[in-house]
């Protein structure tokens, strides 16, 4: 079993087979060397994982994606740094996605397995939509990207571990829901919202502070970006607004009028007046330490 | 009891077939607009399609049996998906597309012991109408480059001739929409009985639109769209009077005259 296999790539029955709607099933049986998954040189699925060495730290890394439930829908935001070890190796990259009208997919870990993974659950939801005549379900696309996520479980533990966070707008129930998924497959709906990343820890706490139920999409985002700014503060792995280079997090927003991502600009007047804010607040604004009624 | 058949035989007999099963079916309109590529045909299936999107600015159009231009259709779409998947959005082209399911259609042709009896249009929607592409694809593989318009099924020659009286590229979606209804009415039994937003199925690719350009026209927007170019065709009548009562008149002609030709000669364009 050669990765490359002409032949029964382009075979006409692979195309032809009434197979399932899933482009991931049929790329398994047509072309399985073109899956997103960590293979040994020879192309046979890792094996042994115990024994074989972490990779992990040489290779490019994605860090911090924040998203929250508003009214309405849901906003995700990411930041914009990757890092290999110590040394910050793309300072602009891409981690929220579109990954179709209704729905958006942000990427924490090795970035070269986690952007392949976004691509091809893209695909997914594509290629079942085309072939069915209708799109999946909210639950539907998570369980799929449950399985493609389990799908790279021996790579992950071999250390090129990928989580996504999947987090779009249900038509059924006219909310935002939000997906988080482990290395194994595990899937979990989280009510109010969710972090992952090696910022996720410090964003969460800011997120308990300043979240608030109900929240509209424009205050939902200053939030997200005040969590995106702690987590840079305390993580050297996750890059906060550069200011000099004009780089801000990326945000987007899913609602019943579809996916929509701001434009620099936007996104630069949330990051701008977090910024200023911190010039006077360097920790950012304060909770109440009791609450209001008492 | 072991016996020879010529190649030639054989591969006549299975020519004839489909061609013979092709000619029975209702026509179908693929045809280039300011608007983007319009797509109409007869079919009063909800669920049964012929028209569908197999990538951002790429439509399927197939008339035929079902199952059969289904299973191509599925096919195509894997094939985009995997292509685009492989290399980038931008490297599938409906030429590729054309040109594999020429392949398929031709191995099919020749290895399977019944021909498919299917005939598929892959058009691709450009910046300007003269970018616009459109390719027919025959039941045996032959892929043929058309423009402007193209016509598939059995009575493809009668509509094309309607069509190519009153086409020009730089037509608006409810001109279009006009011809196409005009060119398709009365196939089959002759008479002119005009065609109901429930017995047609419209789809087109949008020529201004960002990413999937493939949209289907249904409901209150079909009904508005028919009612739109039913009111313009007969304001222009109404309006320039001699010379579009003129222009009526050859249309109704070619119309009489070509249905009475139908029962004789079953689908001229089938070879």
């Amino acid at each position: 079993m050669g990765g490359f296999e002409p032949q029964g790539r382009w075979q006409a029955s692979a195309f032809l087979a009434a197979g399932s709607s899933s482009f991931a099933d049929f790329l398994s049986m047509a072309a399985p060397e073109l899956l997103p998954r960590a293979r040994h040189a020879d192309g046979q699925p890792a094996h042994g994982a115990a024994t074989m060495p972490r990779s992990g730290p040489d290779l490019p890394h994605g860090t911090t994606i924040v998203t929250a439930i508003c009214d309405g829908g849901v906003v995700m935001a990411g930041d914009r740094r990757a890092t290999a070890g110590n040394v910050i190796s793309q300072r602009d990259i891409e981690k929220v996605f579109r990954s179709d009208e209704y729905s958006c997919v942000g990427i924490a870990g090795v970035a070269g397995i986690g952007v392949e993974l976004v691509r091809l659950f893209a695909v997914e939801l594509e290629h079942y939509e085309k072939l069915e005549g209708r799109s999946l379900s909210l639950e539907g696309k998570a369980n799929r990207l449950a399985g493609l996520v389990r799908a790279n479980l021996a790579g992950a533990l071999q250390g090129l571990v990928a989580v996504p966070l999947l987090a779009g707008y249900d038509e059924e129930t006219d909310h935002g829901r939000i997906f988080s998924f482990d290395v194994a497959g595990g899937k979990y709906e989280e009510q109010r919202f969710a972090t992952i990343g090696s910022g996720s820890v410090f964003a969460r706490g800011s997120l308990k502070k300043l979240y608030r139920d109900g929240m509209g999409a424009q205050d939902v985002m200053l939030v997200l970006m005040q969590a995106l700014y702690d987590a840079a503060d305390d993580d050297s792995a996750t890059g906060g607004p550069d200011m000099s280079r004009r780089i801000y997090p990326v945000v987007v927003i899913v609602t019943a009028d579809g996916f929509e991502q701001l434009t620099e600009d936007q996104a630069g007047q949330y990051a701008e007046a977090v910024v200023a804010e911190r010039m006077h607040l360097p920790d950012g604004p304060a909770a109440p330490l009791r609450p209001a009624s008492s | 009891m072991p016996f020879y058949v010529s190649p030639e035989q054989v591969m006549k007999d299975k020519a004839d077939y489909a061609r013979k099963r092709i000619s029975a079916i209702r026509s179908g309109v693929v045809l280039t607009c300011e608007a983007g590529i319009l797509l109409v045909a007869p079919n009063p299936s909800r669920a049964l399609r012929k028209f569908s999107e197999l990538y951002d600015r790429i439509a399927f159009a197939a008339v035929g049996r079902y199952n059969e231009f289904e299973t191509l259709r599925k096919a195509g779409v894997r094939y985009a998906d995997m292509t685009g998947f492989q290399y980038d959005r931008r490297d599938v082209t409906a030429r590729g597309l054309a040109d594999w399911y020429g392949q398929l259609l031709g191995s099919l042709f020749t290895d399977s012991p019944k021909p498919y009896e299917v005939e598929i249009v892959v058009a691709q929607v450009g910046k300007t109408p003269a970018d616009d592409e459109i390719y027919r694809i025959t039941f045996e593989g032959s892929v043929a480059d058309e423009h402007d318009f193209v016509v598939v099924g059995g009575q493809a020659d009668r509509v094309a001739a309607v069509i190519k009286e009153q086409y020009s590229q730089s037509m608006s979606l409810v001109d279009a929409m006009r011809l196409a209804i005009a060119s398709l009415a009365g196939q089959g039994d002759g008479a002119a009985e005009p065609l109901m937003s429930s017995q047609l199925e419209v789809a087109l690719l949008e020529r201004n639109r960002t990413h999937r350009a493939f949209r289907r026209l249904t409901g209150a927007r079909l009904d508005a769209l028919l009612a739109e170019a039913e009111a313009e065709s007969a304001g222009a009548e109404a309006a320039a009077g001699a010379e579009a009562q003129a222009g009526a008149e050859t249309m109704a002609d070619a119309e009489t005259a070509a249905g009475g030709e139908t029962g004789a000669d079953g689908g001229p364009d089938a070879g």
